[in-house]
């Protein structure tokens, strides 16, 4: 499965540079050889901005796989980020958030989760 | 600090409102306008943008943070808001912030909100905009999760925009009419300029208000001035006091249509005044308003008939009695009949209304039978406003109004309508029952008259197939006025006589 990704950002500030730097580490180390990212600046190009209603900056946007998500921040939060792109091999988060695997046993949930 | 000087304003356009923020919206600086779901502060904030667009030549932009797009701009269709069109003109730009639904928003470290700042930026750019509207910044709150975020951000789009010399209407909303401006901590990211709408129920009426709570460096009028929303043109506020000094004073004089009378008020009505007729049923008011309509026709100076109390047919029907033709006339255009019952709507919008009809008509004179019929229908505040609102409109065109007042006792007495309006009006006429000698007769004064000399005395007068016939003073009575007459006795036989001087040979 390939990953696109695009990533909003406001000129070269801090946060930016960050949330570039963060992204590409992820990537390298989780998704080797199977993404592209695309690095979009809001004060280059607003239309893009306005056609995928991205209002903060830093925001990460995965076009595919479908659904489309959208991660906002500088990416600091790893753990964050990776549940953001379903890159999380966690039993737990699968059977709540995704609801694919109903066959496994059912976990009742209580505590807030990230997912739909 | 140095002396305060006035800031420049930018005129909204949107009726009455420029009257109360004394010349318009502080320019290039944002204001809050904050109102409960319903109070209309979406319709004046898209009115604001409208507006500009038609009639200042003044590009907008909108952002939307609650209601799609799509959604505001056939809401507000009905109003005659092309704002589609407009958008495919280049003219009106949208900047859509509103949540993808069931779109969940992961925070994955520290983020601003540079991307809608710089998506309303290339907006006003784009169709280079003098207005931008924020509507419902509350819609924003939710889509992230931490609140101060989103004010310290919200703040620094209000300052961004006023370095992009754009006036702006922020709108937010309240829970509450009464409390706090806003929710989500608004005070914090908008403080300079402050408006409050309010849709309250009051005697079981829907009441509009508008109140403009600051305007930093900058004055306005005080407290809260009703409005109306309705199709034809959206927002309209009624600004009262505020243009009540402007008016000019005429020293034309028009007939009352009855010629005694005029000669009792110095010669007749000053054009632009407004004369109040009262008295108790059947004293003859509804004849003097056939006689004002007839000195009008016969003139060929236009003149609106409203009706409050009576049909087309029975003023028709009426005035035929007196020998007048209210039909011919109103083919040949000189006079118009609206007959309209006071019930079929709030006070506000009745006012509307009279001042579209006097628009669309074009009068050089008015008369409203009765003023008091419109009191049933209200509570005080709300009928003195009406009146005011009215009585201005009319003076500012130099229209002349006859207005009558029904009083509630047959002899004497004073009703809320007098009280509330002598103030306001220029002449009173008082038209009165007077119980004399075990007979009922009929007395008329002028009570007041702006600005001449008139006559003090009561004369008695009669009504009969030739309207109204006044006639000499009453003498040797006292009393009249307050309904209960007293003779001068040691004169009463020698005035029983020449109580009413023979001087009208001819009757």
């Amino acid at each position: 499965m390939n990953y696109r990704l695009r990533l909003y950002v406001t000129g070269r500030t801090q946060p930016s540079q960050r949330a570039i730097h963060n992204l590409k580490a992820l990537c390298e180390s989780e998704l080797a050889g199977r993404y592209t990212i695309e690095v979009i600046d809001v004060l280059e190009y607003p239309r893009l901005a306005e056609n995928e209603k991205i209002l903060a900056t830093p925001t990460l946007v995965r076009q595919l796989p479908e659904p489309v998500r959208k991660i906002i921040g500088d990416l600091s939060d790893h753990e964050k980020v990776l549940l953001g792109l379903d890159l999380v091999p966690d039993e737990h988060n699968r059977a709540r958030g995704l609801g694919r695997y109903r066959e496994e046993e059912p976990k009742d949930d209580v505590d807030g989760s990230e997912s739909e | 600090m140095s002396e305060m000087r006035e800031l420049p304003r930018l005129e909204t356009g949107i009726p009455g409102f420029d009257q109360i923020a004394n010349g318009g919206l502080p320019a290039e600086r944002s204001t809050l306008v904050a109102g409960t779901a319903g109070s209309g502060k979406t319709v004046l904030a898209l009115q604001f943008l409208v507006t500009g667009v038609e009639d200042y030549a003044q590009n907008g932009v909108f952002v939307t943070f609650e209601e799609a797009p799509d959604d505001l701009m056939r809401n507000v269709q009905s109003f005659g808001w092309d704002l589609a069109g407009m958008v495919r003109d280049g003219r009106v730009a949208v900047v859509d912030a509103t949540p993808e639904p069931g779109e969940a928003v992961i925070s994955a470290g520290a983020y601003d909100l540079s991307a809608l700042m710089a998506r309303i930026e290339n907006a006003v750019r784009r169709v280079g905009a003098r207005r931008v509207i924020l509507d419902a910044v509350g819609g924003l709150f939710p889509q992230f999760s931490d609140p101060n975020t989103i004010r310290r951000e919200l703040h620094r789009i209000l300052a961004g925009l006023r370095k992009l010399d754009v006036t702006t209407i922020v709108t937010i909303e309240r829970t509450n009419e009464e409390g706090g401006i806003g929710r989500f901590g608004v005070e914090e990211f908008v403080t300079d300029n402050v408006m409050v709408v309010r849709n309250r129920l009051e005697q079981e009426k829907r009441r509009r208000t508008i109140e403009i709570l600051k305007f930093r460096g900058a004055t306005h009028q005080k407290g809260e001035y009703p409005f109306t929303i309705d199709s034809e043109d959206g927002v309209t506020i009624i600004p009262l006091s505020a243009q009540e000094l402007t008016q000019s004073s005429s020293a034309v004089r028009v007939s009352s249509g009855v010629a005694e009378l005029d000669k009792m008020c110095g010669g007749g009505m000053f054009r632009d005044s407004i004369i109040l007729a009262s008295g108790a049923t059947g004293t003859g008011k509804t004849l003097m308003v056939t006689e004002f309509v007839k000195a009008a026709i016969q003139e060929g100076e236009k003149v609106l008939l409203i009706g409050a109390e009576e049909s087309r047919e029975q003023l028709t029907r009426n005035a035929e009695a007196w020998g007048v033709d209210f039909l011919k006339a109103e083919e040949e255009g000189t006079l118009k009949i609206i007959s309209r019952y006071p019930e079929v709507m709030g006070l506000e919008d009745h006012l509307l209304q009279i001042k579209r009809d006097i628009r669309d008509f074009g009068p050089k004179r008015i008369a409203i039978d009765s003023m008091s019929a419109f009191e049933r229908v209200s509570t005080q505040k709300s009928f003195r406003e009406f009146v005011i609102g009215l009585t201005s409109h009319i003076k500012h065109l130099e229209i002349t109004g006859l207005f009558t007042n029904t009083t509630s006792m047959l002899v004497g007495g004073e009703s809320i309508t007098e009280t509330h309006i002598s103030t306001i009006t220029d002449t009173i006429i008082l038209l009165r029952y007077v119980e004399l000698l075990g007979e009922m007769r009929r007395g008329l004064t002028v009570l007041k008259m702006r600005g001449t000399w008139h006559e003090k005395e009561i004369r008695e007068y009669v009504i009969d197939g030739n309207g109204m016939s006044i006639r000499s003073p009453f003498r040797g009575v006292h009393g009249i006025l307050s309904g209960s007459p007293t003779y001068a006795l040691d004169l009463e036989a020698a005035q029983l006589g020449s109580m009413f001087e023979a001087d009208h040979s001819g009757s």
